[in-house]
């Protein structure tokens, strides 16, 4: 077992063991950074079928079924129909502000990636500071946007990039405070910490995950929304709005620059799940004690495939959003919960030794009930009072 | 000096020329966040893990997307197409000498200088803690709630007035 489980950090070791002393670091460096962008990559790849497969499932029709056993190697074709199409730079745009755009889409969500772990001793980089590295890098993302936007000189790809800004500086609040809640609980701002913090089991079955207390079951649910945000997909997709803006701040891109967008989406998509499952879902742990035979990176993997389909689910489910009711429910929502996660938390941590009979209850009580209240208050507060009644019917007479 | 340090240097140093230099305000402003990120990373060049992501997080990612806004919004007309540097250049030149001519003096006539390099990693961000919530949490909420004083005032600018009745829709 613990043979599979070291398997990928043995082979590594093996491979930087053949150079001499002084090329160690180097190639480790170069096999960490080819491991990251080749199986994100990869991943992708496989993201694609799946939510193409998945989207036609829901709507009824077969998708994609030509190309290799059930359309797997779809993927395939799509990546070569990318490469050899025309790049089309337009003739009024910013050469260089246009060409330079996919690429630092793609750059820092792969430089955010190389710090969530993948494994027990899988990390490329294990930055003290890695959660706030990770928020920092989805800030430059920002960047990339505008400069698509700005760059196209096409009035859709502005509009298209100034939504996708607002939301996202809207939506980073909630996602960085919900992140900083769980830093707040470990005490560290290290991914390894906070997987390290979950360590260990209730009652020797269920595992200490962050999702099982009150707090870390409301910051999940925060950070998930914020993260679906973040990450543009569906309800949440506005910037990109086919029907209406005709895909923001793509628009004028094609070829292969136009897949490096979806690539940098994509990854930050798996960057997004991969922090959620590193801050509330126990990294690459367990959820029950006997069932950690199964290797640690097995476990990563499988939770984030179990998002990947959660997101598809999602996308095929929920329509858009509309750009006030996504800026006030950010606002007047999102941020006062966060905000008062961060006091259940408090209350959570207060009372952990607290020893009257059925102690646990109570602080669940205690601290969810807050968020409890919190949420009915504000939903309340934040939708129209609209009277339900019976409804009438008039017909064409 | 490392070749890491030379590299990330004559990167920041460049970007920083572009933003004077180049004739577009938004060309200039991208400049910007290129120096930045160079500085930023000089920082991990340095071991300042945290430093670098905060610097990532509040310049790069906010107080750019400030400044492009803002271009945004003005639209910049009287500036297009006209360096943005101060002129006379020798006005200009002059303060940033005496600017970088003062930081280098101040480390270099601090009395022990090498003795006051910060610890690395972990250590140094606790202490950072530490120091914030402690001997400067008056400064730390007397900025904190500054800056809300100043969010605030921005809103109530942005609001609009109540005789400005808004279009029926």
């Amino acid at each position: 077992m613990n043979a599979l489980d070291q398997l990928f950090v043995n082979l590594k070791q093996a491979i930087v063991g053949w150079f001499p002393g002084e090329w160690r670091l180097g190639v480790s460096v170069v096999i960490s950074a080819a491991a990251i962008v080749g199986v994100y990559a990869g991943l992708f790849a496989i993201t694609t079928w799946i939510e193409r497969k998945g989207l036609g499932r829901i709507q009824n029709r077969p998708g994609p079924n030509r190309v290799g056993p059930f359309g797997l190697l779809q993927p395939l074709a799509d990546g070569l129909k990318a490469l050899i199409k025309e790049d089309i730079i337009p003739q009024r745009a910013d050469r260089l502000v246009h060409t330079l755009a996919p690429i630092l889409a793609v750059v820092p969500v792969i430089l955010a990636l190389a710090v969530i772990p993948v494994g027990r001793n899988m990390v490329a980089v294990d930055l003290q500071a890695g959660l706030i590295f990770f928020f920092a890098m989805g800030g430059v993302k920002e960047i990339a946007v505008f400069m698509a936007g700005w760059g196209s000189r096409n009035a859709y790809s502005l509009l298209g990039s100034m939504r996708a800004i607002a939301q996202m500086i809207s939506y980073e609040m909630p996602l960085v405070l919900s992140g900083l809640v769980v830093a707040m609980a470990v005490g560290s701002l290290s991914l390894v910490d906070i997987i390290e913090a979950q360590a260990g089991y209730y009652g020797g079955v269920l595992a200490r995950w962050h999702v099982f207390t009150p707090w870390g079951l409301a910051g999940f649910l925060l950070f998930l929304v914020a993260a679906t945000a973040e990450a543009n997909r569906t309800p949440f997709d506005l910037p990109e709005g086919e029907s209406e803006i005709i895909a923001g701040h793509m628009l004028e891109y094609s070829g292969f620059k136009y897949a490096l967008f979806f690539l940098g989406e994509y990854m930050g998509l798996f960057g997004m799940s991969g922090l959620a499952i590193t801050l509330f879902l126990g990294g690459w742990r367990a959820p029950f004690s006997f069932l950690e035979w199964i290797p640690s990176w097995m476990w990563f993997f499988g939770k984030l495939f179990a998002f990947i389909a959660f997101f598809v689910w999602l996308r095929g489910t929920l329509p858009r959003l509309r750009a006030d009711q996504l800026m006030e429910f950010a606002w007047k929502f999102m941020l006062p919960m966060v905000l008062l996660d961060v006091v259940a938390l408090a209350l959570w941590q207060y009372t952990a030794h607290w020893s009257v009979p059925l102690a646990g209850l109570w602080r669940w009580v205690l601290s969810g009930g807050l968020m409890f209240v919190a949420y009915l208050g504000l939903a309340r507060l934040i939708s129209p009072r609209r009277r339900v009644g019976p409804r009438t019917y008039r017909f064409a007479e | 000096m490392s070749a890491t340090f030379a590299i990330l240097a004559t990167w920041t140093v460049l970007a920083a020329l572009g933003a004077m230099a180049l004739r577009k305000p938004v060309h200039a402003a991208l400049s910007l966040v290129g120096a930045l990120m160079g500085v930023a990373f000089t920082y991990l060049n340095l071991g300042a893990e945290f430093i670098t992501a905060v610097q990532v997080l509040v310049y790069v990612g906010a107080v750019a997307i400030l400044i492009v806004f803002v271009l945004q919004l003005t639209r910049g007309e009287g500036v297009e197409g006209e360096s943005l540097a101060v002129q006379p250049a020798s006005l200009g030149l002059g303060i940033a000498l005496l600017v970088t001519g003062g930081l280098i003096a101040a480390v270099v006539f601090l009395p022990d200088w090498r003795a006051a390099w910060p610890e690395k990693g972990d250590v140094a961000l606790k202490r950072l803690g530490e120091v914030l919530m402690n001997r400067y949490v008056v400064a730390l909420e007397a900025i904190g709630l500054l800056l809300t004083i100043a969010m605030i005032g921005a809103v109530l600018i942005a609001l609009k007035r109540p005789d400005s009745q808004p279009p029926e829709s």
